[in-house]
C-alpha cells in the first residue's frame, strides 16, 4: 500500500444525513404517486362518483403554507442569532401544522356531511386514504416540530453545525410534507374538474 | 468514555477523523472496547456482522422455503402415495382416511405454494442475497469504515427479521397461512371469507410484506448515500467493482418500486379491514350479493407488478454483479466490456420499470396497449445479452481457476441463458396466451430467478467466506453441491417446459384426475425426486457452511484468490472499522489482472510513469 487516506473521505459537500433524507423523501414520492396514478387508473375505467372537494381542504392548504413559511423564518431567526424570533415563530409553524391536522379532519367530517363515505364509490375512498396517509406523514413531522420545541425553549440558544444540521433536516422534511400536500390539492382539483 | 485512554492507534485515528462523530462507534478490536455480546451478536451496527445477520436469517428461510417445496412436489409427484408419515410435522393438514392413507389438505397445499414462493422471493433472494453482499461489499469495496448510518442499517436488519417472524407465526395459524398465491391477487386476498387462508393468514402476510418493505428502503438509503458519498480517495465510480455497480443500481430501483407495492398493499388493507372497495366488485358468496361496488381487480395487478416486475431485477442484478466480479478474478482476466456492463445494469433497471404488464397480458387489459409492453420487454433481451456476452468473453482464453465461486458463477451463465430465452417466448403476447399460467412459466422464472439467483448467492459466499469467517469452506464438499445442484436442477426445470407448452396449468393440486394432463404422472415423478436430490446437496452446503466457520481451513494471507479489490486490504478478521490504520486510496479502476505482465495489481497501487489506465 503506497499511500493513505488521512480520513473517511466524504465525497460531496452535502452532508450524508441529509443525502439519506432526501432518499428517503424519493421513496414517499414514489408511494404517493402510486396512490395517484391508483385514482387516474381507477378513474378511467368509469363508475366514478364525482363530488366537489369541500372547502376546509382549501383552508388547510393554506395553513400548512403559511406553517412552512413561518419554519423558514425561524430558521433564518435561529441562525441570526436572533432568539425571540427563533423561538416564536417556531411555535407558530408547529401550532400552524397542528391546526392542519385538525381542518384535516373537519374537511372529512364534510364529506361525511355531503355524503361521501370512507366506504363508498372508490372516488370517494381514495381522497380519504391518500389525504390521511398524507396527514400521518404531517403528524410525524409534528412529531419532529415538537422536539425542536424542546431544543429550543430547553436549550440556551447556540447555532452549532449540530443544532444546525438538525434544524435544516426538520425543514427539509416539513417542507416536503408541505409541498406534497399542495401537489395532492392540485391534483384532486384538476381530476375532479 | 471521556476517561477513557487511548492506544497510540487510536490517537492516530481520532487525529485523523477528527470531525467525525462517528468515531467513538469504531472501536478497532482492542480488548479494552470489545463491545458486549449483545451489542455484537445482535443488535450489531458493524456492516460485516449485519452482512452474516442477513445471511444466516436468509439460510433459515431457505431451508424453510425448500421443504416446503419437497413437500408439494411429493403430492404432485405421487399424488396416490400416503403422506401419513407428514403427520407428526404438519399435524392437521394431513387428513388420514379410514384405510390409513394420509392426503395432503388442499388448501395447505395452496398455502405451501405460497409461502413457499413469498419467502423465496423476498426473504431468500431479496434480504438473503442483496442484504448479506450489499452490506459485506458496499463499506469495504468503497472504502469506508461502515455504512452511512449505521443504526438504520441495523433497523434495516430487524425489520426485516420482524417480517420473518410475522411470517413464521402465520404458519401456525388454525385456519393456515396465506394460500392465494405469492402475488396475493385479489379478491382471494381482498375478501377474509375467500378461503381459510384469507382470514388471518393474510392479515398476517401483508403485516409481514409492509415490514418487509421498511426494512428494503432503510437498507436501500443507506447503499445509496454510502456509494455516493462514502467512497475513499481516487475511487471515482468508474474505478468501482461491477459489484458496488449492481447493489447501487439494485438500491434505487427498490427505493422506487417498494413503495409502490406498500401502496398496493395498504389499499388491500383497506379493503379487508373497513370495508373500501378498491379492489372489488360485484362480488357473490354463497349466492349473496356483497356490499362491494366499483373496485377493480386490476388496478391490484398494476400496483403489485409495477413492484413486481423490478422486483425480479432487485434479485438478479446482485448476482450479475456478483458473478462479473468472480468470474473476472478467476479467469485472471479484467472484465470484458467494463463500461457496457455498468450501462446495461443501468439500461435495465430502467427498462424494467416499463415493462410490468407482461404479467397480465391475459388478465384483459387491453391488448393495444399490450403491444407496447411486447416491445419493451422484448428490449430487455438486448442488455441481458450484453453481459451474457461479456461474460463469455471474460472467459475466453482465460486462466480459469475452477473454484467452487467460479464454477457458479459459470454455472449462473448457463442458467440466465437458459431461462432468459424463455423469457423472450413469454414476451410475445400472442405465443402467451397458451403459456400464460402454465408450467412454462414455472420452469421460466425458476431458471433464470431462481436458479440463477442462487447461483449468485452461492458463488458469492463461496468467495467471500474467508472475509466473513477467516477460514474457508471445504472444497471437496463444495464440488459436490455445485454439480449435484447444476445437473438438478436443469433435471428439475427442464421438463417443466414440455409440459407447460402442453398445456399444464401451474397452481393445480394434482393432474392425474384429468385426462389431458394424467400422462404427464412419470415426468412429474422424475421432477420430484430431482427436487429431493438437490434439496439434499443443499444440506450438504448448509453443513459445509457451519462446520467451516469453526473447522474450515484457515485462511492465512489477507488475498487468497488474488483480487484487486479494497476488502482484500482489510486484517483477514477486520475490526469494526475495516482498516486498523487510515483507509486506502485508489489509484486504478478494479480490474488490472494479466496487465503488463503480471497477473493481477491492487486497486492500492499508483499507475507506474508511463502507465495508461485501462478500461
Ligand atoms: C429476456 C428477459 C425476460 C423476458 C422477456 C421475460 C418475460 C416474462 C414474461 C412475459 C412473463 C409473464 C409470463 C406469464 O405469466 O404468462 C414472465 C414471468 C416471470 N419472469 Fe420473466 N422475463 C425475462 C427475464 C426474467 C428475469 C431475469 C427474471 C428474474 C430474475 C424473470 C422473472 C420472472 C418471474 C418471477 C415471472 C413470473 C411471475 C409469476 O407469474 O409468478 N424474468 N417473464
Ligand atoms: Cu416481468
Amino acid at each position: 500500500m503506497s499511500e493513505l487516506a488521512a480520513q473517511n473521505y466524504n465525497r460531496s459537500k452535502i452532508h450524508p444525513q441529509k443525502f439519506l433524507l432526501w432518499i428517503g423523501l424519493a421513496s414517499l414520492v414514489m408511494m404517493f404517486a402510486a396512490f395517484t396514478s391508483a385514482y387516474v387508473v381507477r378513474q378511467a375505467a368509469g363508475n366514478w362518483l364525482e363530488f366537489r372537494i369541500p372547502n376546509m381542504f382549501f383552508y388547510s392548504t393554506a395553513v400548512i403554507l403559511a406553517s412552512s413559511l413561518s419554519l423558514q423564518a425561524s430558521y433564518a431567526a435561529f441562525k441570526k442569532n436572533n432568539t425571540g424570533a427563533y423561538k416564536k415563530l417556531l411555535l407558530l409553524a408547529f401550532v400552524l401544522g397542528l391546526t392542519f391536522l385538525v381542518m384535516q379532519y373537519l374537511g372529512w367530517q364534510d364529506l361525511v356531511s355531503i355524503g361521501v363515505e370512507l366506504t363508498g364509490n372508490p372516488s370517494g375512498s381514495f381522497l380519504y386514504i391518500i389525504s390521511g396517509v398524507h396527514a400521518v406523514h404531517v403528524l410525524g413531522g409534528v412529531g419532529v416540530l415538537f422536539v425542536a420545541l424542546m431544543h429550543a425553549y430547553g436549550l440556551s440558544h447556540k447555532v452549532t453545525e449540530k443544532r444546525k444540521l438538525r434544524f435544516e433536516l426538520t425543514l427539509t422534511y416539513w417542507h416536503f410534507v408541505d409541498f406534497l400536500w399542495l401537489y395532492l390539492i392540485v391534483f384532486f382539483v384538476l381530476q375532479a374538474s | 468514555m471521556a476517561a477513557v485512554k487511548y492506544t497510540e492507534e487510536e490517537e492516530l485515528l481520532i487525529l485523523e477523523e477528527g470531525h467525525d462523530p462517528h468515531f467513538h462507534d469504531h472501536h478497532h478490536g482492542d480488548d479494552k472496547y470489545r463491545m458486549s455480546f449483545i451489542s455484537h451478536y445482535i443488535f450489531s451496527m458493524d456492516h460485516k456482522m449485519i452482512a452474516k445477520q442477513f445471511l444466516v436469517t436468509g439460510m433459515f428461510w431457505g431451508i424453510m422455503g425448500g421443504l416446503m417445496s419437497l413437500v408439494f412436489r411429493l403430492q404432485l409427484g405421487f399424488p396416490e402415495e400416503s403422506l401419513a408419515w407428514l403427520k407428526p410435522v404438519l399435524g392437521k393438514w394431513i387428513t388420514i382416511s379410514e384405510t390409513g392413507v394420509g392426503s395432503l389438505d388442499p388448501e395447505f397445499y395452496y398455502a405451501l405454494v405460497t409461502i413457499h414462493g413469498t419467502v423465496i422471493v423476498f426473504f431468500v433472494l431479496t434480504a438473503g442475497l442483496s442484504g448479506t453482499f450489499s452490506n459485506l461489499l458496499i463499506p469495504l469495496q468503497c472504502g469506508a469504515r461502515d455504512m452511512a448510518s449505521p443504526f438504520l442499517n441495523m433497523l434495516s436488519y430487524w425489520f426485516f427479521f420482524l417480517a420473518g417472524v410475522v411470517m413464521f407465526a402465520s404458519l401456525f395459524l388454525s385456519t393456515g397461512p396465506f394460500s392465494g398465491g405469492w402475488t396475493a391477487y385479489p379478491p382471494l386476498s381482498a375478501l377474509p371469507q375467500a378461503m381459510s387462508g384469507s382470514g388471518a393468514g393474510m392479515t398476517l402476510w401483508a403485516v409481514s410484506i409492509i415490514l418487509f418493505v421498511v426494512s428494503v428502503l432503510l437498507g436501500g438509503v443507506n447503499y445509496i448515500t454510502t456509494v455516493l458519498n462514502m467512497r475513499t480517495k481516487g475511487m471515482s465510480m468508474f474505478r468501482l467493482p461491477l459489484t458496488i455497480w449492481a447493489f447501487f443500481i439494485t438500491a434505487i430501483i427498490g427505493l422506487l418500486s417498494f413503495p409502490v407495492l406498500f401502496s398496493g398493499v395498504l389499499l388491500l388493507i383497506f379493503d379487508r379491514a373497513i370495508g373500501t372497495s378498491f379492489y372489488l366488485s360485484d362480488i357473490y358468496i354463497g349466492g349473496q350479493a356483497l356490499d362491494y361496488v366499483g373496485g377493480s381487480p386490476i388496478l391490484y395487478q398494476h400496483l403489485f407488478w409495477f413492484l413486481g416486475h423490478p422486483e425480479v431485477y432487485i434479485i438478479i442484478l446482485p448476482a450479475m454483479g456478483i458473478v462479473s466480479e468472480v468470474l473476472s478474478v478467476n479467469s485472471r482476466k479484467p472484465i470484458f466490456g467494463y463500461k457496457a456492463m455498468v450501462y446495461s445494469i443501468a439500461a435495465i433497471a430502467f427498462l424494467s420499470f416499463i415493462v410490468w404488464a407482461h404479467h397480465m397480458f391475459m388478465s384483459g387489459v387491453n391488448p393495444f396497449i399490450s403491444n407496447f409492453f411486447v416491445l419493451f420487454t422484448l428490449i430487455i433481451a438486448v442488455p441481458s445479452a450484453v453481459k451474457v456476452f461479456n461474460w463469455i468473453s471474460t472467459l475466453y482464453k482465460g486462466n480459469i481457476r475452477f473454484t467452487n465461486a467460479m464454477l457458479f458463477a459459470i454455472g449462473f451463465v448457463s442458467m440466465f441463458i437458459s431461462g432468459g430465452l424463455t423469457g423472450i417466448f413469454l414476451g410475445n403476447s400472442a405465443i402467451d396466451i397458451q403459456l400464460h399460467d402454465t408450467y412454462f412459466v414455472v420452469a421460466h422464472f425458476h431458471i433464470v430467478m431462481g436458479v440463477a439467483a442462487f447461483f449468485g448467492m452461492f458463488s458469492g459466499v463461496y468467495h467471500w467466506y474467508p472475509k466473513m469467517f477467516g477460514r474457508f469452506m471445504n472444497p471437496v464438499l463444495g464440488k459436490i453441491h455445485f454439480w449435484v445442484t447444476m445437473i438438478g436442477a436443469y433435471a428439475i426445470f427442464w421438463p417443466m417446459h414440455y409440459t407447460g407448452m402442453a398445456g399444464v396449468p401451474r397452481r393445480y393440486y394434482r393432474f392425474d384426475s384429468f385426462e389431458a394432463f394424467s400422462y404427464f404422472g412419470e415426468i412429474n415423478q422424475f421432477i420430484t425426486i430431482a427436487a429431493v436430490v438437490v434439496f439434499a446437496a443443499q444440506v450438504l452446503f448448509i453443513i459445509n457452511f457451519f462446520y467451516s466457520i469453526w473447522n474450515g481451513k484457515k485462511q492465512t494471507t489477507v488475498n487468497p484468490w488474488g483480487a484487486t479489490t479494497l476488502e482484500w486490504t482489510t486484517p483477514i478478521e477486520p475490526g469494526h472499522g475495516n482498516w486498523p490504520g487510515a483507509i486506502p486510496v485508489v489509484h486504478r479502476w478494479a480490474y488490472d489482472y494479466g496487465k503488463d505482465g503480471r497477473d493481477f495489481i491492487p486497486q492500492t497501487e499508483p499507475l507506474g510513469e508511463n502507465e495508461s489506465e485501462s478500461h
